[in-house]
């Protein structure tokens, strides 16, 4: 008997309220059509989307975690890039 | 003139739906915690539930028309298998009908029995959403979308394993070939169908084969199955006259019940 494992997908929600897909867990089917219907089954049970995105696990590129340092410590010391230091006009109450 | 609207005839209907419902529900159900794969255990136990809940409805309207005091628990737990109305198919173990006793569910029965119950309850319910009963009406609207969906699933299941690999083939057209006999007896009509149908509730079941096998026919041809042969055989579930499984199905599902009559969560 085969026992090969199925590949892996990504599952992508977009929620009733959402306008982008986030990612929600992963999932294994044969293809990506029986990845949506699974995926409808698995992560979607509790009304959690209206629309699903699927992709194959090995099509994403990640960062490696040994470059997290180099990649995004540089940053730490930029507070300057939040606009936390900009006045507001009086008439801005609610920002 | 039988089968007029709270008529025996036609709570003997809504009972044999919801019986369907229920018994291959419960069939369903016990795949959870065993299936092939991760996804397809949830999978089965959707489907299970999403049948679940239409027998839950059917038995509440049906106890409603009844005005007897029976809910939907009691008719659910409360009744020995020759008060059962749901068509032999559907109590069928999940090994096979060859196989039955077998420990293992074997996945192309399920497959093929649910592509068959899925297709029939698309047309079923469809025709049954302009019922003169208005809260079958709607019953049925809201499972022609719920069995739209598991026609989907076991399509694509008997697709796959049908046009597999050599053994899931083989497997599948067994199942088939095994399952096909018991097929003839949901689409029998008789006197409770007619008399409802006359009034408008309910349809003659006979009515629904051809569009029935216009839907099966293709999926089986895609899945290079070969439509086995009518038989003379005609199964007796939804007279009551079941097969030896539907006792030990509704002994595991309703021992809760009756050990505890009246338990609540």
């Amino acid at each position: 008997m085969n026992r090969t494992e199925w590949p892996l997908w990504e599952v992508f929600i977009r929620s009733r309220q959402g306008l982008e897909h986030k990612h929600c867990g992963s999932l294994h089917a044969a293809d990506a059509k029986q990845a949506i219907q699974m995926a409808r089954d698995v992560y979607t049970r509790r009304q959690e989307g209206v629309s699903i995105w699927v992709v194959a696990s090995n099509a994403i590129t990640a960062s490696d975690p040994d470059d997290k340092e180099a990649l995004f410590d540089p940053m730490a010391d930029k507070i300057y890039r939040h606009p936390t230091f900009y006045e507001l006009p009086e008439e801005l109450k609610h920002m | 003139m039988a089968g007029h609207y709270g008529s025996s005839e036609h709570i003997e209907y809504l009972l044999r739906l919801g019986d369907n419902a229920l018994v291959l529900g419960q069939r369903l159900a016990e795949w959870c915690g065993h299936g092939p794969a991760l996804e397809e255990d949830v999978a089965m136990a959707n489907i299970a539930l999403d049948l679940i809940g239409q027998a839950r409805l059917l038995y509440a309207h049906a106890g409603r028309l009844e005005d007897c005091g029976r809910d939907e628990d009691a008719i659910a737990y409360l009744r020995d298998p020759p008060e059962y109305r749901n068509a032999t198919l559907a109590e069928l173990p999940n090994s096979g009908v060859a196989s039955a006793g077998a420990a293992q569910g074997d996945y192309a029965v399920t497959t093929a029995r649910n592509l068959i119950f899925a297709s029939y309850h698309c047309e079923g319910w469809r025709a049954l959403a302009t019922s003169s009963d208005r809260d079958l009406a709607a019953i049925a609207a809201k499972s022609l979308k719920e069995a739209r969906y598991h026609l989907r699933h076991a399509s694509d299941w008997t697709i796959r394993l049908g046009d597999g690999t050599e053994a899931s083939h083989r497997r599948m057209q067994r199942a088939l070939d095994s399952l096909w006999p018991y097929t003839h007896e949901l689409f029998e009509t008789d006197a409770v169908e007619t008399a409802v149908a006359h009034h408008g509730i309910g349809i003659e079941s006979a009515s629904l084969r051809p569009s029935w096998l216009a839907i099966v026919r293709p999926i089986l041809t895609e899945a290079t199955l070969a439509i086995p042969g009518d038989t003379a055989f005609r199964s007796t579930g939804k007279l009551g006259r079941h097969s030896e499984h539907l006792g030990y199905l509704l002994a595991e599902m309703q021992s809760l019940a009756r050990a505890y009559p009246g338990a609540q969560w």
